[in-house]
């Protein structure tokens, strides 16, 4: 064992007023972010029927939307207010590579599996 | 914030005697137990995804289930998760400035952030319960449900007997009112006069109700005349939801609601609590004495992870 303390990393991290200032400054505007952002998805989701005369036609646009929107806002919240943005390399792979791969993955096949049964349901009555 | 531009190399930090993640034990492991935490999470929702998807043509809209508003009458969708919404992410900022005012050892304003963030947190759990007793209840004329468990819509101008010996009378407009005080409970159609018309879902072209229809009545997905009071007569009217009804459309949608946010809900819950220790822990010195408030940085984690997963169930279950 090595007689390094590992007390040299994150607990180190007091910073002064100045800094604390700037630091505050970025927490308030992340703040407006989340609220624009929260703000528009739900006056989209009031107005969006009344955007065409064929709503279903833009369904999926409006859909798109808001799963952007959401991830942007996910974002702001993991790599700012949880500090990930700032952590090492590694430690952000480590936390994100599994989503990325594995939740994507079970997402597509999953969606993909329950339109499939829906159809094959559908025709199965129907015959 | 800038601790980062050293460079890194890969044998020394995997070396030993190094963390090689650069972050303390104590935030590591936090953020490991998010991570499966989000796996669960994940799941859940990929699970009502899937389900949702399959019975896409009777899945109930949110917007149509969730409508009321506190002091408010009528029809307000979405307004009042938005701001259930807009309370967890104020609750965030608050915590996140606890934590700042813990790099800058202010106890005082550590003090006022994080007691902030904890009546938050209660005043969203509070919220939480009020939408479900609002969903439990139901509306006040219930809805009729057919044997496979989905709900129908009637109209018409007709008058219901029920098994309870109220009735239901129903406007000439089309929508019917009832009076009914059933309680959240169900309640059998005895009989029926006047003229009645049900619009079926479409999932009932699966004839799991065991009605005798024409092609061309399965097709428009609406009975007239006597095959309308057949099917009414097979159905029961029911009102709010649990586990096995739900009078807003397939008792899934009901488990779902139940299962995600209630499980989301705990996490709110325990992390108040959580949050409460530390308060406490904080009001009596201890991480002054301790030279840090790293304590106050890892409830954050959680803190944080819990408005996250909002964000997500907030687009999945109201939005989308």
């Amino acid at each position: 064992m090595s007689n390094h303390s590992d007390s040299a990393y994150e607990f180190a991290v007091h910073h002064g007023e100045e800094e604390g200032k700037k630091v505050r400054k970025r927490i308030w505007l992340i703040f407006w972010v989340l609220l624009g952002i929260t703000t528009v998805e739900v006056t989209l989701g009031l107005i969006w029927k009344s955007l065409s005369a064929n709503p279903d036609a833009i369904w999926g646009m409006v859909k798109w939307t808001f799963i952007i929107l959401t991830l942007f806002k996910a974002f702001y919240i993991v790599f700012d207010y949880m500090h990930l943005g700032h952590e090492r390399r590694n430690l952000k792979w480590t936390i994100l590579a599994p989503y990325i791969i594995f939740v994507l993955y079970l997402t597509f096949i999953c969606l993909n599996e329950a339109l499939a049964i829906r159809d094959f349901d559908f025709m199965w009555w129907n015959s | 914030m800038g601790h980062q531009t050293e460079s890194l190399d890969t044998e020394k930090i995997w070396g030993g005697g190094e963390s090689p993640f650069g972050i303390s034990y104590g935030k590591m492991m936090m953020w490991f137990f998010l991570i499966s935490d989000a796996l669960t999470f994940s799941g859940f929702l990929v699970s009502y995804g899937f389900f949702r998807h399959r019975f896409s043509d009777i899945w109930p809209v949110a917007e149509n289930v969730f409508t009321h508003f506190p002091f408010m009458h009528g029809h307000h969708p979405l307004l009042y998760v938005a701001l259930m919404t807009f309370i967890l992410i104020m609750s965030s900022v608050t915590m996140v400035l606890a934590v700042e005012a813990g790099h800058r050892m202010k106890r005082k304003s550590v003090i006022l952030w994080l007691g902030l963030t904890i009546i938050g947190g209660l005043i969203f759990v509070g919220s939480q319960a009020w939408e479900w007793y609002h969903f439990i209840h139901g509306t006040a004329e219930g809805a009729l449900q057919m044997a496979d468990g989905s709900i129908a819509h009637m109209f018409g101008d007709f008058t219901l007997a029920l098994s309870d010996g109220t009735s239901i009378a129903a406007a000439e407009a089309g929508e019917y009112f009832g009076h009914s005080h059933i309680g959240h409970h169900h309640a059998h159609i005895v009989g029926i006069t006047g003229e009645a018309s049900v619009h079926l879902p479409q999932a009932l072209r699966a004839m799991g109700n065991g009605l005798a229809l024409g092609s061309e009545e399965v097709q428009q997905f609406i009975l007239t005349g006597d095959a309308a009071k057949e099917a009414i007569m097979s159905g029961n009217i029911i009102q709010g939801a649990n586990l096995e009804m739900n009078e807003y459309g397939v008792p899934l949608f009901a488990d779902f609601f139940f299962f995600i946010t209630g499980f989301h809900g705990t996490h709110v819950f325990s992390g108040v609590v959580i949050n409460f220790v530390i308060f406490v822990n904080v009001i009596m010195n201890t991480y002054e004495k301790r030279g840090h408030y790293e304590m106050v940085e890892k409830v954050g984690l959680y803190w944080h992870f819990v408005d996250l997963v909002w964000v997500f169930v907030f687009t999945f279950f109201y939005l989308v």
